[in-house]
C-alpha cells in the first residue's frame, strides 16, 4: 500500500477505536451514575423512584432540624410549600447549611418516604441559590403557594 | 472621582481594542506597512489603560469606598487589606475585569517579545488578540460595569468577602487560571493569523510554541491552586470533585496539553498541520466555554455567583462568533496548510497522534459529561446531575491507556523506529517496574493494593523509558556533567512534565486507596487511631481573628506514643455577614497528610462532630502539578526560541513547505 494511504489508514483505526472504547466507556459509566433531581412535591405524589439515587431539593423547614445526642445522625425536612419530604443524613453538614435556607441532599428514598441521604450540598454563598432550588420554588410560586 | 477614571480607562481601552482589532487587520490585506506597525503601540497602550482601570477599582477596595457597588458588596471595613484587594476579583464584574487585564498584558507581552515576527504576522496576530478583547472589554462595560455607584443610600459598612475566599490560595488562584485560559488566546490568534495568511509552516510553530507553552504552564498552576485550596479550605478533604466549573477549566488544559504534542510534531517534521491549528482553536473555544459555564450560572457549581442571564447569553454569542467564525475559516483555508509528508507506524509521530487522540477523546467525555445535564435539561427529560464516577469511569481508563505509549515516546525517534528497538530498550526496565509494582505497595501501612501497584507499574514505565532515553543520550558523551549540560532547556522541560505527571499518577492512586477518613462524635479528652496515628481531642477554645470569632479544637497527635503534630482546627464565625466557615487543621508532609476539621456542636457535654482524615501521598498531585508548570514555563529558555534570525520587515520569507 501506499505510505500515505497506510498512514492514513492508521490515523482513521486508532481514532475508530478509541472513539468506539470511549463512546463504550460512556455508555457503561451513565448508566449507574447520574440522578434525577425531584422537587418535594414530586416526591410526595410519588413520582419520584424508591431506593434508586434522586436527588431532592428546596427550603430546609424551620424547627425542623433534630440532631442525636450520641450520634451525627440529623433529621431534617424539605420543602418548596407544596409539600415536604423528611430527610436524614448521618455526618456532617455543610457550613452554610441552616434553616430557611435552600438546600439539595442527594440519596435514595425508603419504603417510608423519607430520603436516605448520603450527600447534602447548602448554598454557598449569600445570594446564590441552586438552579433546581430556585425553579422549584418559581413553580410553587406560580401556583400561589408562598411561604 | 477614582471610579468614574477607571470607568473611563475601561472606555478607552475598549475604544483602543476596536482599532486594533480593525485596522491593523484591514491593512495587512491592503499591504500598508505603516498602520500595521500601529499594532504594537496600539496593543501596549490597551494593556495601559486597562491596567489603569483595575487599578482604580482596587483603589476603591483598598479605600472602602462602598459607595461602589461592588465594593460594598464584597469587602468590608475589618477585611485585612491584602484580601481587600483579592476582593477585586472575589466577584462577577471584578474578575471579569481582571480577565480583561490578564488579556491584554497577554497582548503587550506578545507586542513586546515578538519583534522577530513579520509584520504582516504580527499586525494579524494582535488584530486577533484585540478583536478577543474588545468582546470581553464590552463584556465587561455593557453587562457587568464594575464601577457602579451606589446613589444616593451610600451604605456604612460593605458585606464582607465570601469567608471561603478569604485565603492567601486565592489571590494567586484566579489570576493564574486566567494566565492559561486567555493565553490560550494567544495560540489561538497564531491559528488564525496562519490561517488567515495561508502560512503555516516549522517557523510558524516555533512562534506560536513558547506562547502555548507558558499559557499551558500557567493553566496547570491554576488548576492546582485550585484543588490545593479546595482540600484545606472547604473543610472536606476533597480535592477534585468533577464539578462544571473544574471541568471548564481542565477541557482546555487537556486540549491544551494535546496542542502543545501537536505542535512539537509540527514544528520538528512540519506535519499534523491542519490538526495543530483544530487544536488550537479547539483549546481557546474551550477556554470561552468554560467562561460561559462560569459566569452565566446555567450549571449547579460552588464556583458560581449569582446569576444574570445577560451576561450568559452576551458570553455565548461570542463564543458562537469566535468558534463559527474560526471554524469557518479553517474550513475554507485548512487545505492550504496541509501537510503531505509520511512516516513510519513505528515513529514517534504516530505516538504523538496516539497522545493527541487519546486527549482529545478524555476531552470530549469530560465535556459531554459536563453538558449533559444542560442537555437534558433543555430536552425537557429533567434535572440530571452527572457525578464524580462516571468521570472516573471514563477519565481513569482512558489515562491508563495512554501511559504504556508516554513512556516509550521519549526514546522513540522520529520518521521510523522499530518494535524491536523499543524492545531492546524497554524489556529489562519493564521487568524492574513489574517487580518494584509488585514489591513497593507492601511497604505502605495499609498493605498490598492492587491498583497502587498498576499506579506505580506506570509510573515506573513512564520514569523507566525517560531513564532509557538519557542513558542512549549518555552513551555519545565522555562525561556525565557535559551529557547533563549538553541537553536543552526543552528537553528537560519534557524529563519534569513526563515525571511530574508519573507523580501525580502515584498521588491520585494512592490518595485515593489508601485515604482513611472519618466523622465521627468526640469530646474533649476523647480519642481515635487512624492508621497507627492517634488522635486526641486535647481541649476546646475560643478564638478571635480580626473579622471573626472562632471555636477552636486542638488536637495532639502521636504515633507509637511520639507526638507527631499539634493542630488546631476551627471553626469561624465572620462578623459582617454572619457566616460560619470550618478552617481545617493539617499536618502536611511528603508521604501522609493528617487532617482536622470541626462540624457542628452534638449534645450538651461539649462535644463536636469532627472529622479526621489519614490522607497518604496526597501532595505528590500537586507536586506533579507544580512540575508540569514548572516544565512549560522551561521551554522558553531553549535558545531556538530566541536565537530567531529576525527578518527583513518588508517582506514575509516564504518558508519550504
Amino acid at each position: 500500500m501506499h505510505p500515505v494511504r497506510r498512514q492514513r489508514l492508521w490515523v482513521v483505526l486508532s481514532i475508530v477505536i478509541f472513539s468506539t472504547a470511549a463512546i463504550g466507556l460512556v455508555v457503561y459509566a451513565l448508566r449507574g451514575n447520574i440522578n434525577l433531581f425531584y422537587p418535594p412535591i414530586e416526591v410526595a405524589s410519588g413520582a419520584a423512584p424508591l431506593d434508586t439515587p434522586i436527588r431532592v431539593g428546596g427550603m430546609v423547614v424551620d424547627g425542623s432540624v433534630k440532631r442525636a445526642d450520641d450520634s451525627l445522625e440529623v433529621s431534617f425536612m424539605v420543602t418548596d410549600y407544596q409539600a415536604t419530604v423528611p430527610v436524614v443524613y448521618t455526618g456532617i453538614l455543610p457550613d452554610l447549611f441552616a434553616e430557611g435556607e435552600g438546600v439539595v441532599a442527594s440519596g435514595r428514598l425508603d419504603a417510608s418516604g423519607t430520603l436516605q441521604a448520603d450527600e447534602v450540598l447548602a448554598k454557598h454563598d449569600e445570594n446564590y441559590m441552586p438552579p433546581e432550588v430556585a425553579e422549584a420554588l418559581e413553580n410553587s410560586a406560580a401556583k400561589g403557594v408562598t411561604p | 472621582m477614582i471610579p468614574e477614571l477607571g470607568h473611563f480607562a475601561l472606555v478607552l481601552a475598549l475604544v483602543l481594542a476596536v482599532v486594533l482589532a480593525v485596522v491593523p487587520m484591514a491593512a495587512s490585506f491592503q499591504g500598508r506597512y505603516a498602520a500595521m506597525r500601529l499594532a504594537p503601540t496600539l496593543a501596549t497602550a490597551v494593556a495601559v489603560f486597562t491596567s489603569i482601570s483595575f487599578a482604580c477599582l482596587a483603589t476603591a477596595f483598598l479605600q472602602d469606598d462602598f459607595s461602589v457597588r461592588v465594593v460594598a458588596a464584597n469587602s468590608n471595613s475589618l477585611l485585612p487589606p491584602m484580601y481587600k484587594f483579592s476582593a477585586v476579583w472575589g466577584n462577577h464584574e471584578g474578575s471579569l475585569l481582571l480577565w480583561a487585564l490578564i488579556l491584554s498584558y497577554w497582548l503587550a507581552a506578545v507586542a513586546a517579545f515578538s519583534q522577530g515576527l513579520p509584520t504582516i504576522m504580527l499586525a494579524r496576530v494582535l488584530a486577533v488578540m484585540g478583536a478577543i478583547a474588545v468582546g470581553f472589554l464590552s463584556f465587561s462595560l455593557l453587562t457587568s460595569n464594575p464601577f457602579e455607584r451606589i446613589l444616593p443610600g451610600v451604605p456604612a459598612d460593605g458585606n464582607d468577602l465570601n469567608p471561603l475566599l478569604q485565603d492567601p490560595g486565592l489571590i494567586i488562584h484566579p489570576p493564574l487560571l486566567y494566565m492559561g485560559y486567555v493565553g490560550f488566546s494567544v495560540a489561538f490568534a497564531f491559528a488564525v493569523a496562519a490561517l488567515l495568511g495561508g502560512r503555516l509552516d516549522a517557523a510558524w510553530a516555533r512562534w506560536s510554541r513558547p506562547w502555548t507553552n507558558v499559557a499551558w504552564a500557567f493553566l496547570s498552576l491554576g488548576i492546582m491552586l485550585g484543588s490545593w485550596w479546595a482540600y484545606y479550605e472547604l473543610g472536606w478533604g476533597g480535592w477534585w470533585f468533577w464539578d462544571p466549573v473544574e471541568n471548564a477549566s481542565f477541557m482546555p488544559w487537556l486540549a491544551g496539553t494535546a496542542l502543545i504534542h501537536s505542535l512539537a510534531v509540527t514544528e520538528k517534521r512540519g506535519l499534523f498541520r491542519s490538526w495543530t491549528v483544530l487544536l488550537a482553536i479547539f483549546a481557546f473555544s474551550l477556554s470561552l466555554l468554560g467562561t460561559f459555564l462560569v459566569r452565566s450560572g446555567v450549571l449547579t457549581s460552588v464556583h458560581a455567583f449569582a446569576a444574570d442571564p445577560a451576561r450568559g447569553l452576551f458570553v455565548l454569542i461570542f463564543l458562537a462568533i469566535v468558534v463559527g467564525g474560526s471554524l469557518t475559516l479553517y474550513a475554507l483555508r485548512a487545505p492550504a496548510v496541509r501537510s503531505h509528508i509520511s512516516f513510519g507506524t513505528v515513529s514517534r509521530e504516530s505516538l504523538l497522534l496516539l497522545n493527541n487522540v487519546v486527549f482529545l477523546v478524555a476531552t470530549l467525555t469530560v465535556l459531554f459529561g459536563t453538558l449533559f445535564p444542560l442537555l437534558m435539561d433543555a430536552l425537557g427529560q429533567g434535572k440530571y446531575s452527572v457525578g464524580p464516577p462516571y468521570f472516573n469511569a471514563v477519565f481513569v481508563p482512558l489515562m491508563a491507556l495512554l501511559v504504556p505509549f508516554m513512556g516509550v515516546g521519549p526514546l522513540s525517534r522520529w520518521r521510523d523506529d522499530s518494535l524491536h528497538r523499543w524492545k531492546s530498550r524497554m524489556l529489562l526496565p519493564g521487568v524492574i517496574v513489574v517487580i518494584l509494582a509488585v514489591v513497593l505497595p507492601f511497604i505502605a501501612d495499609q498493605g498490598f493494593n492492587l491498583w497502587v501497584a498498576l499506579a506505580i507499574l506506570l509510573a515506573g514505565w513512564l520514569v523507566a523509558g525517560l531513564w532509557q532515553d538519557f542513558a542512549e543520550r549518555r552513551r555519545n558523551s565522555p562525561s556525565l556533567l557535559r551529557s547533563l549540560r549538553r541537553q536543552s532547556p526543552s528537553y528537560w522541560a519534557m524529563v519534569l512534565a513526563h515525571t511530574g505527571f508519573a507523580a501525580a499518577i502515584v498521588g491520585v492512586v494512592a490518595t485515593s486507596q489508601y485515604s482513611i477518613e472519618r466523622d465521627l462524635r468526640m469530646a474533649p479528652g476523647d480519642s481515635e487511631t487512624l492508621a497507627g496515628y492517634r488522635f486526641v481531642f486535647n481541649e476546646t477554645a475560643r478564638v478571635r481573628g480580626p473579622n471573626y470569632l472562632a471555636d477552636a479544637a486542638r488536637f495532639s497527635v502521636y504515633r507509637n506514643d511520639r507526638e507527631v503534630a499539634s493542630l488546631q482546627a476551627e471553626k469561624r464565625r465572620y462578623l459582617a455577614s454572619g457566616s460560619v466557615m470550618t478552617e481545617a487543621a493539617i499536618d502536611p508532609g511528603l508521604f501522609r497528610d493528617l487532617y482536622v476539621a470541626m462540624g457542628e456542636p452534638v449534645g450538651t457535654d461539649g462535644a463536636w462532630a469532627i472529622r479526621l482524615h489519614y490522607k497518604p501521598m496526597v501532595r505528590w498531585m500537586w507536586l506533579g502539578a507544580l512540575l508540569m508548570g514548572a516544565a512549560g514555563l522551561l521551554t522558553t529558555f531553549d535558545r531556538r526560541y530566541r536565537r530567531e534570525p529576525r527578518v527583513a520587515q518588508t517582506e514575509a520569507p516564504r518558508a519550504p513547505a
